[in-house]
């Protein structure tokens, strides 16, 4: 009885101390959004000014990651690269998202012969490797983000159509959807108001552990030049343009680099977190 | 076994054609403007007719699903068209430059176990101790690392501020293979320790792991001859489905090490819309990858005995 007593204050501890961290982790992420969406208004030089008597100069106190070989500032541009970089790729979630858990919905709701075709059509993107796939579309497609951004979600859509399928499947039998349409809901109003509630904890955390690796591909179409074409700021191709650098000004691939590994590992911390909150028994 | 391995076998068949109308469908929606480009390419300006004729040397005047047969047919026999900008025999150079994407994948994954199957081990062994926070710190700053990032990291401080080894691919086959080798292994490496230490996290919590203490069985013992077994057969499944991603990477790798595979042909094929290549490179990686996905399947039945001696 006392053990008992104890494990659960334990637990409570545990849950506390997870509900702290996620507050501080979501905190931080929304302060990152701010900054990308009011990018242009931070920068301290316009990231687009050229400068060929500032070109390449080494990180200082007036240009705090110095300058690329336009004598542009590399602060400015990693700043103004943050909104592009984060906001097309939290676009890319959301939209692989909402429909993979549409399809998915509706597949694992209806079964039978429409759950059989979309099941078969998404097997057959995930027999593809995904990068390979994204980077022959988007070279169908030509350069441009919307084009990247259209090539990931293309291969990206199936992964939440399984996830989203098995779930509604384990909820479509359960008491309180006979409740619901005992009492007259229609089908699509039980789907939306009583089945996505209850998928959308799983669903959510795997969106939010997808923005890392979303973000990932998404900059490295960009690097190889398919995605965010220069002069355009954005990480990717930022890094792109510094790569022939390395030798001279190591800064100018490195810096857009760093933000984006630092901007993954705070969308990777967050969704870690969001994952002990919702679901503790996979806590790793 | 072989009546599970035929099934399986019969089953990829729908799976294959998929794969391959769907690349060729890709390619197919930009190939009409692919003859056009190419002469705008070569500074000519020419008629319709012109353009009429190349259309018909390339097969491209025919029905789709014509064009597809045709293909599909010249790609189970090893010809799969020219190449739109170098007019060499698409199959010969995708044959010509597999090898070295080949050997840059098994490097790094043989480097990748090298590093996670001990890592992870550890981790699980000295759960929540130094060790295992350690591990799990660097598992995660690996996770957050884009290749490409990785890559630059790794010949920046290895290449240009020590020296030790080639910035790009030079002669000397065994140096120009570290620099790619360890880009692609960071993150595969930081992935699959994490897999390694829940596997065999779990793997320790079993009744038998108990029993086996409780014997008197060595710990080392236990840990490599039990635990180890039972950890394998999900190793192997990560291991296939990794080759997925391997593929990703070493398109980016290839092309900033200058490494001469499929991957680097590939990216170059794209900046010049070169489609047949683009299509056989995209064709080839998606066959590949379920060829080896199967092959990890069917090695995972045969692993399991309870699988293998249930019939």
């Amino acid at each position: 009885m006392a053990d008992e007593k104890i494990t659960v204050r334990k637990q409570k501890i545990k849950k506390n101390h997870t509900k702290g961290r996620l507050i501080f982790f979501s905190v931080i992420t929304v302060l990152l959004l701010l900054t990308a969406a009011f990018a242009g208004y931070l920068c301290p030089y316009d990231p687009d000014e050229q400068n060929l008597l500032l070109a390449q100069q080494p990180p200082s106190l007036s240009h705090l990651l110095g300058t690329d070989r336009f004598g542009r500032d590399m602060f400015s541009r990693v700043l103004a690269g943050s909104t592009i970089s984060i906001y097309a790729t939290l676009m890319l979630v959301a939209v692989v998202t909402a429909v993979g858990t549409l399809v998915g919905m509706i597949c694992g709701w209806y079964g039978k012969g429409a759950d059989t075709v979309l099941m078969r059509v998404s097997d057959l993107f995930l027999a593809f490797p995904s990068l390979v796939f994204a980077l022959a579309v988007a070279g169908v497609l030509g350069g441009g983000i919307q084009n990247a951004v259209i090539a990931l979600a293309v291969i990206g859509w199936p992964k939440f159509a399984r996830l989203a399928r098995g779930l509604t499947m384990a909820q479509k039998d359960s008491p309180y959807i006979m409740a619901a349409r005992l009492s007259g809901c229609s089908t699509p109003g039980i789907l939306i108001k009583h089945v996505l509630p209850n998928i959308a904890g799983p669903v959510l955390v795997t969106a939010v552990l997808d923005i890392g690796t979303m973000m990932m591909e998404l900059a490295g179409l960009s690097f190889l030049g398919l995605g965010v074409q220069p002069p355009a700021a954005e990480w990717g191709s930022m890094i792109n343009d510094g790569r022939s650098m390395l030798q001279i000004s190591p800064w100018m691939a490195l810096a857009p680099g760093a933000a984006i590994f630092i901007t993954v590992m705070i969308f990777n911390l967050l969704g870690d977190t969001l994952r002990d909150y919702i679901d503790p028994k996979r806590r790793g | 076994m072989l009546k599970y391995i035929v099934k399986r076998l019969l089953q990829l068949i729908p799976v294959l054609i998929g794969i391959t109308f769907l690349s060729f469908a890709m390619m197919r929606l930009a190939g009409g403007d692919a003859v056009t480009y190419m002469y705008e390419n070569a500074g000519t300006a020419v008629s319709q007719e012109v353009i009429d004729e190349a259309k018909k040397e390339y097969g491209l005047d025919q029905p789709f699903l014509v064009q597809y047969g045709r293909w599909f047919a010249g790609m189970i026999t090893g010809d799969m068209g020219v190449s739109y900008v170098s007019d060499r025999d698409v199959y010969d150079t995708f044959v010509e430059k597999l090898p070295a994407t080949i050997l840059l994948m098994l490097s790094s994954i043989t480097l990748t176990m090298l590093i996670s199957v001990p890592l992870g081990i550890v981790s699980a062994v000295r759960h929540n101790r130094w060790a295992d926070y350690l591990i799990r710190f660097l598992s995660f700053i690996g996770n957050s690392m884009p290749n490409f990032f990785a890559a630059l990291v790794l010949m920046y401080f290895l290449s240009v501020k020590l020296g030790w080894l080639p910035v790009i691919t030079s002669e000397n086959l065994a140096l120009s293979l570290i620099l790619p080798t360890l880009t692609l292994a960071v993150s595969m490496a930081a992935k699959y320790t994490r897999q390694v230490r829940a596997t065999v996290l779990e793997e320790l919590n079993k009744d038998y792991v108990a029993g086996a203490m409780a014997r008197g069985v060595k710990g080392s013992v236990i840990i490599w001859r039990n635990v180890m077994k039972a950890s394998m057969l999900t190793v192997i499944t990560l291991l296939a489905l990794s080759v997925g991603s391997l593929l990703g990477g070493t398109t980016i790798v290839e092309t900033i090490f200058m490494w001469d595979g499929v991957g680097k042909m590939a990216v170059d094929a794209i900046t010049m819309r070169d489609y047949p290549i683009v299509q056989a490179y995209v064709a080839w990686m998606a066959v590949i990858y379920v060829l080896v996905n199967l092959a990890a399947d069917i090695i995972y039945h045969y692993l399991d005995p309870r699988v293998r001696l249930a019939r």
